[in-house]
């Protein structure tokens, strides 16, 4: 077992809990007034009136309830103690006085109703707005940050983090608010009564806040380690479970029950004390209340019993409701330091998504409607406002101020081309190549050998360290990433659906494409047939990813997507996935449907796309070997020739 | 349900008991503190008594340290006991989960098992957490403010009753009636995360498309509906407070009204009015409390339900009282199997198959997707048990054999194969955890996957990250296979395990496993024609039957769909490589 425990030290590192050890860094968030005052920014933003419209209502409803407290002594005080020796005592200014704090009351309801209302609109709607500006932002930015980032945690960010927020906009803010409005109108009245006592308690709150900053301290270091533990045993978890056939397969079960009790013993210490210390802290703070009562008595009992300054009994009765009144909201002051300091670092988290920068984009040539126009014996391109088939690149150039229309055709020049993910390390290097319009590229090497990288450039996706990519002639840089993207379809070999219905999903490619003209595209990717015996055809509606449909399914609704935006230059991946022979034939029409015409690179994996392309191009290690047509290739006798025939030869007789 | 749920508190039912009692405790000193508080206002200060004060002050000041002391034992124990539960319950359901046979598998799904082990756990703590220390001291709070309240003025306790019985009712009402706006929220929130989730997921379709602008539309719309749903449901929540308030500052005037007049007719004291005053809002917050407590449980019922399934689930297979723990040899012999995956299906999976294969040979299967190829070497290592029929393995029935003899010595590696985070050795070491470093090797070697390891920096100690994301398709494949290997098993199952090497490698993995490992009867499934066509025999499945089972040569000539695969990838249609 000694093994197994290695492992799981190395694999998930459980984390200690502590008891309360002195020189541990306290977990903390950067900067937590910056961070708070940003998502405070959010609010005002847009809910600026009816967040202090919040405020005033807050105000209103503690002045309303502090009121009512204080009713209970002028009950006492100058109703019932001078009625009491009255043998006809007239009830009528009790009634009145009632009558007025009903008064107070109603104003009190009313007002904190209002905060309540009015509070939906500013939690929601701040959320509202933050999601989409989260999602607007997610949209523009480079496809770096979707490789270089876990999905997981940018799902995490529009749950768990946003949810943190909710929480603290929806409820800490108005709690502290109106704790704080409390506190302040309650220390107020003390003042009034006593000097001294007031002295009294604030020195016992000093000991409550005191009290109840060393226990969250205590709690929320080990809710850290529990949040850690927890991470460990849902990570070990999930890919147990992912991975419980293999388990099986390999008799692994034992072991991965020792190494899961360890990892959930963990997670039970952590949990049990992180819990246990934000369970104490609400007793501690109530007896400590009920202390500062005892002493506040019998301090103002001497007091009033030597009158002393003037101070009375019925000023000390009232002092001690006020004393009772004040434990409450500061035991709510602290329960809400827990959520704050976990709101602000899901704010950290939500900051450093809007934070990161978005897709930069410089280029000012735009792709526009065309038409010939004859002009005296030559014909020139001029733009068209409405779809003629044909397009063109229009470009401005800025020092003769003249603009100039190019036909897109789809010659697409690599010259020189370097490139890597980071500057430190380069993965393509010097890539030259040339694809003609309509000719058909085939990229060909072993996995990592670059192949997909050079794909991810011509669109854009990645921007190249040096070299020059061009399209129709013109430096892709300059061209406006939306324009170029849409010259050019792409039917990637993880084929993604969105929720929707068939015809939505293929309508993707073009959104003002008619009925008609997705059923063209479909029978040109063969997709027609089965579509049609899908229980509601066109429009049967996918979710998780086509999840009802098979891998083959998909690749064709994929090709349809990519048909009907008829894109004059095409990048394709082949399917290595195992779909059977039959329905990978079909996939396969329905590519060379879509190839033909089109300037295509395909990164390759079937003898015939490989054999009947114009131009291949081997990688290797990121660099072209070589290049040529199939027959010159297999005239070189080079690495294309040994990949080509390597595997009829060297196989075992 | 409930039952099966509270067998897992075992040894922490200590705690479970101390925590409530600990409550009562807290409880009635909280409910004597403010007796003593009235004492002090009416006989203390009211009557210049500082003897008194001082005496009653000392009362209260051990009721205080009691109610702390109990205060304490019960955040302690509670949170010792919810914590325990939830560990228990966690232990218990992967325990059981490790028993599980396939088909158990199956019928939960991967992620319902994840999410049972990890959100429903922890609804279960916080719910238990929760009844343990509220449930127990709400009610007690309520019943004894309510009796007290009677004891000192039945009049006065009266309307507390009327109050309680209005503030459920209406309570109920609003709760009712929001739930069921909440639970419309809830499934709209997840289909915004599944957009979310989509989107990052489809990110390159959506760049390439320039959907961008489409997407946010989309988006905001479905941000907005969210948000419509959000305010119609807290539209119902607010009123609560206001109901509340209500309730209370009727109660406090209605008492001032009545009290005033009791006391000047000299039936009441003062400290007592101000003590029934503190009752009220004794007896309200608990109110306020249990309808707390009634929501998260009956939210937390569905969670219980869900990991009950998994504890009450009895695994579908198990091992026969007096197993045989010896396979003889890699024969393999199928009599009449029929097999289906729920045993009310109509139709069969697999159909009269007879087959009886030598030990030693090597067998390619083909057949076209749905041809239940995968169904029927998955019933070789007994991951399922046949429906009718027998199936013998060493000459011995499979289900004679105890299950972890059986399946090291049917080594399958699976279409749908996964790697673990740990070192490639950590990996290897899978199949048998005592293997040195050098049969890791060897094993490497055989499946062709010491190339690429030598070029890793870190050799065999190259870390795999979870799901081995960070080695292509063709190297997890490898590493499968020398994992599965080193079993040293007498039957090695192959299923769909090289379609993404390229035709090279694959044709020496299995020139290695001719020479190096001949004993050794395998079974190969494919696709491509050149990973079976130097087997000695191979069967072509369809529809669930054998179609037919002979050497490559006669199928050639005999059999028409093996004639059509063969052609449809030879003679320029076939893979290139990767």
């Amino acid at each position: 077992m000694a093994e197994t425990r290695k492992k799981t030290e190395r694999r998930y590192k459980s984390a200690k809990t502590t008891g309360g050890r002195r020189g541990q860094p306290r977990p903390r968030v950067q900067n937590p007034g910056l961070l708070f005052k940003r998502i405070m920014s959010y609010v005002f933003k847009y809910y600026k009136f009816h967040f202090i419209g919040v405020l005033v209502c807050i105000v209103a409803a503690v002045l309303a309830n502090v009121q009512g407290t204080m009713f209970t002594r002028t009950l006492i005080d100058a109703y019932i103690t001078p009625m009491m020796g009255q043998t006809n005592p007239d009830f009528s200014p009790l009634a009145a006085a009632i009558g007025r704090v009903a008064i107070f009351y109603g104003i009190g309801i009313l007002a904190s109703f209002t905060q309540q209302k009015l509070m939906i609109y500013v939690g929601q709607g701040t959320l509202s707005h933050l999601r989409v500006e989260l999602f607007d932002h997610m949209e523009d930015l480079p496809i770096k940050y979707f490789d270089t980032h876990a999905h997981g945690d940018i799902m995490s960010i529009y749950t768990n983090d946003i949810d943190t927020l909710r929480q603290m906009i929806s409820q800490s803010i108005p709690q502290l608010f109106n704790s704080v409005i409390t506190v302040v109108s309650i220390f107020s009245m003390m003042l009034v009564l006593s000097v001294p006592l007031t002295l009294v308690t604030i020195v016992m709150i000093a000991v409550m806040l005191f009290c109840t900053m060393k226990v969250t301290g205590l709690s929320g270091r080990n809710f850290i380690a529990q949040q850690k533990n927890l991470g460990s045993v849902n990570g070990f978890i999930e890919e147990m479970m992912t991975g419980q056939k293999v388990v099986k397969v390999f008799n692994h079960e034992k072991a991965n029950i020792e190494e899961f009790k360890e990892l959930n013993d963990a997670l039970f210490e952590s949990a049990f004390k992180a819990n246990a210390f934000s369970n104490i802290i609400g007793p501690i703070n109530a007896q400590l209340s009920n202390l500062n009562y005892v002493i506040c008595a019998i301090v103002g009992g001497a007091l009033a019993l030597n009158t002393f300054a003037g101070f009375t009994v019925g000023a000390l009765a009232s002092f001690l409701t006020f004393n009772k009144n004040i434990g409450m909201p500061i035991n709510q002051v602290s329960m809400q330091f827990n959520s704050i300091i976990m709101a602000l670092a899901g704010g950290e988290r939500i900051f450093r998504l809007l934070d990161e920068k978005p897709e930069v984009d410089e280029g000012y040539v735009t792709l526009v409607n065309a038409k010939f126009v004859e002009d005296e014996g030559e014909g020139h391109l001029e733009e068209s406002d409405e779809y003629t088939g044909w397009w063109a690149w229009k470009h401005y150039h800025k020092a003769t101020d003249t603009t100039d229309y190019r036909l897109l055709e789809g010659d697409v020049t690599l010259n020189g081309v370097d490139f890597g993910y980071t500057d430190e390390k380069m993965v393509l290097h010097d890539i030259w190549l040339h694809a003609e319009p309509g000719m058909k590229v085939a990229f060909v090497g072993s996995t990592g050998a670059g192949k997909t990288t050079i794909t991810n450039l011509i669109n854009r996706f990645y921007d190249i360290q040096d070299g020059k990519i061009r399209i129709d002639d013109i430096n892709v840089n300059k061209i406006k990433k939306k324009d170029l993207r849409q010259s050019l379809g792409m039917v990637l070999q993880d084929t993604h659906l969105f929720t929707g219905t068939v015809m939505e999903n293929i309508r993707y490619g073009k959104l003002e494409a008619t009925d008609e003209e997705v059923y063209a595209a479909a029978r040109l990717a063969n997709a027609d047939g089965f579509i049609r015996h899908l229980p509601q055809g066109y429009e049967t509606r996918l979710t998780g990813d086509g999840a009802n449909l098979s891998q083959g399914q998909r690749q064709l609704l994929a090709i349809a997507r990519a048909a009907i935006a008829n894109p004059p230059v095409l990048i394709l991946d082949e399917a290595t996935s195992s779909i059977d022979t039959r329905t990978e034939k079909i996939v396969q029409d329905g590519m060379d449907s879509l190839m033909a015409g089109r300037t295509t690179f395909v990164i390759a994996h079937r003898l015939s796309t490989v054999r009947n392309s114009d131009l291949i191009v081997v990688l290797e290690q990121g660099r072209i070997i070589e290049q040529g047509t199939h027959d010159e290739l297999i005239e070189k006798h080079g690495k294309y020739y040994q990949l080509y025939t390597g595997d009829r030869e060297e196989q075992p007789a | 349900m409930i039952k099966t749920i509270a067998g897992q508190i075992k040894e922490f039912t200590l705690p479970s008991i101390l925590t409530p009692l600990c409550m009562i405790g807290e409880v009635i000193c909280e409910m004597i503190i403010p007796i003593l508080m009235g004492q002090i206002v009416d006989n203390g200060i009211q009557a210049g008594n500082m003897e008194f004060i001082m005496t009653t002050g000392a009362k209260m000041i051990v009721m205080a340290l009691l109610g702390l002391a109990f205060g304490i034992g019960g955040g302690y124990f509670g949170s010792k006991a919810s914590a325990g539960l939830a560990r228990n319950l966690r232990e218990a359901m992967f325990v059981r989960i490790q028993d599980f046979s396939f088909a158990n598998i199956d019928h939960f799904s991967t992620s319902g098992l994840v999410t049972r082990l990890t959100t429903d756990v922890t609804n279960i703590q916080n719910a238990y957490q929760m009844l343990l220390r509220m449930a127990m001291r709400s009610p007690i709070s309520l019943i004894t403010a309510m009796v007290m309240s009677f004891v000192i003025s039945p009049r006065i306790a009266s309307i507390y009753l009327a109050a309680v019985i209005f503030l459920s009712l209406v309570m109920a009402f609003i709760m009712s009636r929001a739930t069921r706006y909440f639970k419309q929220v809830f499934e709209r929130y997840d289909d915004l995360n599944e957009s979310v989730q989509e989107n990052v997921r489809a990110i390159r379709v959506v760049k390439a498309f320039v959907r961008e602008e489409y997407e946010k539309t989309k988006f905001t719309r479905a941000a907005k509906n969210i948000y419509d749903m959000f305010v119609k449901a807290e539209g119902n929540i607010v009123f609560i407070s206001p109901v509340m308030m209500g309730t209370v500052y009727t109660c406090i005037m209605l008492i001032s009204w009545i009290g005033a007049h009791m006391i000047v007719a000299g039936n009441l004291t003062t400290g007592s009015l101000m003590t029934l005053l503190t009752y009220c809002m004794n007896i309200l917050m608990s109110l306020m409390m249990l309808s707390m407590i009634f929501v998260m449980m009956t939210m937390s019922a569905a969670s219980a339900r869900r990991i009950s399934e998994v504890l009450n689930e009895v695994p579908s297979l198990q091992n026969p009282a007096e197993p045989v723990i010896e396979v003889k040899d890699g024969s393999i012999d199928f009599d009449d199997v029929d097999f289906s995956y729920r045993e009310d299906a109509r139709e069969m999976v697999l159909k009269d198959i007879n087959l009886h294969i030598k030990s030693g040979e090597s067998i390619g299967i083909i057949g076209g997707t749905g041809s239940a190829k995968s169904s029927l070497v998955n019933l070789i290592s007994r991951l399922y048990d046949v429906t009718q029929g027998s199936l013998r393995v060493g000459g011995v029935d499979v289900r004679d054999y105890d299950m972890e003899v059986l399946r090291d010595q049917v080594s399958v590696v699976l279409q749908k194969n996964v790697l673990f985070s740990g070192t490639i050795y950590d990996n290897l070491r899978w199949g048998n955890p005592d293997a040195t470093d050098e049969e890791c090797r060897e094993a490497c070697r055989m499946a062709c996957a010491d190339e690429f390891i030598d070029r890793m920096p870190d050799g065999y100690e190259t870390y795999i990250e979870q799901g081995g994301s960070n080695v292509s398709g063709g190297q997890k494949q490898r590493l499968c296979i020398a994992r599965a290997l080193l079993k040293k098993p007498k039957v090695l199952i192959l299923d769909d395990s090289t379609s993404a090497c390229d035709t090279a490698t694959d044709a020496r993995i299995h020139h290695a496993f001719d020479t190096m490992i001949p004993d050794t009867t395998k079974l190969i499934i494919a696709q491509r024609v050149a990973s079976v066509e130097h087997c000695d025999r191979i069967l072509v499945m369809e529809n669930g039957r054998v179609d037919a089972f002979d050497t490559p040569e006669n199928l050639l000539k005999t059999n028409a769909i093996y004639r059509e695969v063969y052609e449809s990838q030879t003679g320029g249609n076939g893979d290139f490589d990767h």
